[in-house]
């Protein structure tokens, strides 16, 4: 059986300990089951704390070139929710991660929302996250989440008007999770000089975790996020890496060193802020 | 019948708006902008003013006395959607909706397009209200439809190739999406078909009914009743819709969409996605798709261009779910013998695509009495296909 809050437990602890949770997003069967499998591990040692399955669909319309050709690559490596499901429960046996499944609604509306949820939580996923399933829709897939304890994270948007957002945070459960820029997945040079201002005004709206992504892929970046949100989740940058270290077939040590950078850039970034913020009060 | 779509845009269990939160909003300005037009007396007047000007609206509902003398049945009318300005339908909803972007106030206008007369159509507006003008099109339908990516091109329109997927419509219109979820504040995104998220599917269904709205007023004229059977090719639907629609609570009025059976619908080359899909979710809608057993989609094959998506609109699933509308489908081969048939019976070649419905009206009319009444949706003229049919023929032009 999974999870009961392992998402809500996890951002608990961190909160704790003044940490921001670092999320990267993996393409499931990128380029093989066997590589991801392993990914999970190697990322959770190196300082992941939530991990984001990309599920391989044909029509990823909200994905940028490079996540584009990752969940392609998937796809040819069989990567479908029947297979993700039995890897992630072997997995459970060797880690308590939180995993959450983040994808396209048809792959789950045709494998049915009922079994899928039933299915998920008896392999130890965490939570779903559609990208093209607004809360508007979300109700054949949220009912049978909820009666299995998976969590469905919503997307918040540039776009999107602080009175939705309010409405949007109302029916969500985990995390939010706030779109950085208004545009598809993929790297950024330049982060939105909004994003403070705008994680303020949500703020304003809920005291569920926020976290922040698309185009994020520096450790730098990760950094300044974390010093105005509760996680930062970094995805195209890494479809980018496994993609260069294919052949050469040192995708773990690669994606690792990434993550790795990541978070203790993030952990800086946040005992800086401390202390800073300390300064100032003596000051 | 009940009133569709819904408030939520559903037609029954389809429908709906299946986007990425970033376009909510989008979604939400573009309806409530579309109530207030449809109420606007000026907008009206000058959509029945420019329909009329610049299409050349109303187009003629025309008797084929030699064909139907020829199959010896029904009575066939044609309603002559190939006589509008660039040569197709697709402008009747081009023109309402640039109307819309230029009342929204948004100086980009985007499209995606598959044969390219969305494209064109797209483009033409445009040109006319002096906006930037971009179209997706999938590389290998630039490649097979270069004639019209020549017409985009000088009417001013970028057109940008799509590589990704099977580089045709459905990856065209990925793209498009993509597109509009980076730039959603200055541009409007002109979708070409009833298909999308909610408001498109109606949208685009209340701007196309003109041509069912003409054919009915028509048809009293000429034969002082309605008419006894409707036939037009679906793939998206949307000339099918908009002679249907105006007809739907005449229960007495059949109505026969006709798919693309491509090489046969018992093997995987074809687009007849209501006679042979199952249901699912994509570009923003649900409804039926052609799709696998893990509900990835599936490519999809016709000599037709404008046929060639694994999708249809969502009015088109709930009419054949609820039986007010029938679905056939017609294979390459039948189309091209019909496109053929009717430029030597009549002197009018039509396109590919409105060939598969003229291809099922010549296979149902002999089984009808003679008094009988039949309307074919001429959507489009042929001269886009000549390469392609001269190539199915055998003929080097």
């Amino acid at each position: 059986m999974a999870s009961a809050g392992r998402i809500k437990r996890k951002f608990r602890e961190l909160r704790a300990r003044g940490e921001a949770a670092l999320i990267p997003f993996i393409v499931a069967g990128d380029p093989d089951m066997d590589t991801t499998r392993s990914l999970v591990l190697e990322l959770e040692a190196r300082g992941a704390d939530l991990i984001e399955l990309g599920v391989p669909f044909s029509d990823p319309m909200a994905d940028g070139p490079a996540n584009q050709r990752a969940l392609a690559r998937g796809l040819g490596a069989g990567a479908s929710l029947a297979a993700i499901l039995s890897m992630v429960s072997e997995l459970r046996a060797q880690t308590q991660i939180p995993i959450i499944l983040f994808g396209y609604f048809n792959p789950i509306f045709h494998y049915g929302c009922e079994r899928l949820c039933a299915d998920a939580a008896r392999a130890g996923i965490d939570g779903i996250l559609t990208v093209d399933l607004p809360p508007e829709e979300a109700g054949e897939l949220k009912r049978p989440a909820r009666a299995n304890g998976l969590d469905i994270i919503y997307l918040l948007a540039p776009t999107t008007p602080l009175d939705r957002s309010r409405a949007i945070a109302r029916s969500a459960s985990g995390f939010l999770y706030y779109v950085s820029v208004t545009g598809v997945t993929g790297a950024r040079a330049h982060l939105d000089a909004g994003l403070g201002a705008h994680m303020r005004e949500l703020r304003s709206v809920t005291d569920l975790p926020i976290g922040v992504g698309f185009g994020i892929s520096t450790p730098e970046q990760a950094a300044e996020v974390a010093t105005m949100a509760d996680a930062v989740v970094v995805g195209s940058a890494i479809s980018l890496l496994i993609e260069a270290h294919i052949k050469s077939g040192d995708v773990r040590e690669a994606v690792g060193g990434l993550v790795g950078a990541m978070k203790h850039a993030m952990k800086a970034a946040r005992g800086a802020g401390r202390a800073a913020a300390a300064g100032d009060c003596d000051g | 019948m009940q009133n569709v779509p819904n408030s939520r845009g559903h037609f029954g269990q389809f429908g709906g708006k299946y986007v990425a939160e970033t376009l909510m909003p989008a979604l939400f300005e573009l309806e409530s902008a579309y109530k207030q037009a449809r109420r606007d007396p000026k907008f009206r007047d000058e959509l029945a003013h420019r329909s009329r000007e610049f299409v050349g609206r109303p187009t003629p509902l025309y008797l084929c006395e030699n064909l139907t003398a020829r199959l010896g049945g029904a009575k066939i009318y044609l309603k002559r959607e190939d006589l509008c300005h660039t040569g197709a339908h697709k402008v009747n909803n081009t023109l309402g909706q640039a109307l819309l972007a230029v009342r929204m106030n948004k100086s980009r206008i985007t499209a995606e397009t598959g044969a390219g007369q969305h494209g064109v159509a797209t483009a033409t507006m445009a040109a006319l209200f002096r906006r930037e003008c971009e179209v997706f099109m999938g590389s290998v339908d630039v490649e097979r439809q270069s004639l019209n990516v020549f017409r985009m091109k000088l009417l001013g329109a970028k057109v940008t190739p799509v590589e990704g997927g099977s580089k045709s419509l459905k990856d065209a219109m990925n793209e498009a999406l993509r597109d509009w979820i980076a730039t959603v504040r200055n541009t409007y995104y002109l979708i070409g078909t009833t298909a999308g998220p909610h408001p498109y599917p109606m949208i685009v269904r209340d701007f196309q009914s003109v041509i069912g709205r003409e054919a009915r007023r028509q048809i009293l004229k000429h034969e002082g009743r309605m008419p006894d059977v409707l036939v037009a090719c679906v793939n998206g639907g949307s000339n099918a819709i908009g002679l249907f629609f105006p007809f739907i609570k005449d229960t007495g009025v059949r109505m026969i969409g006709v798919e693309a059976a491509g090489l046969g619908i018992s093997g995987p080359h074809h687009a007849a996605t209501i006679t042979t899909g199952s249901v699912g979710v994509l570009h923003g809608n649900k409804t039926y798709l052609l799709q696998d057993e893990l509900g990835q989609i599936r490519e999809t094959h016709s000599i037709a261009a404008g046929l060639d998506y694994p999708g249809v609109g969502p009015e088109h699933s709930w009419l054949k779910d609820v039986g007010r509308a029938e679905y056939t489908s017609v294979t390459d081969a039948e189309a091209l013998d019909a496109l053929k048939t009717l430029s030597e019976t009549e002197g009018i070649i039509p396109a590919l695509e409105s060939a598969h419905a003229v291809a099922h009206a010549i296979k149902l009319a002999p089984q009808l009495a003679k008094e009988q009444i039949m309307i074919v949706n001429l959507s489009g003229r042929g001269d886009k296909d000549m390469q392609t049919v001269a190539k199915a023929f055998g003929v080097t032009v």
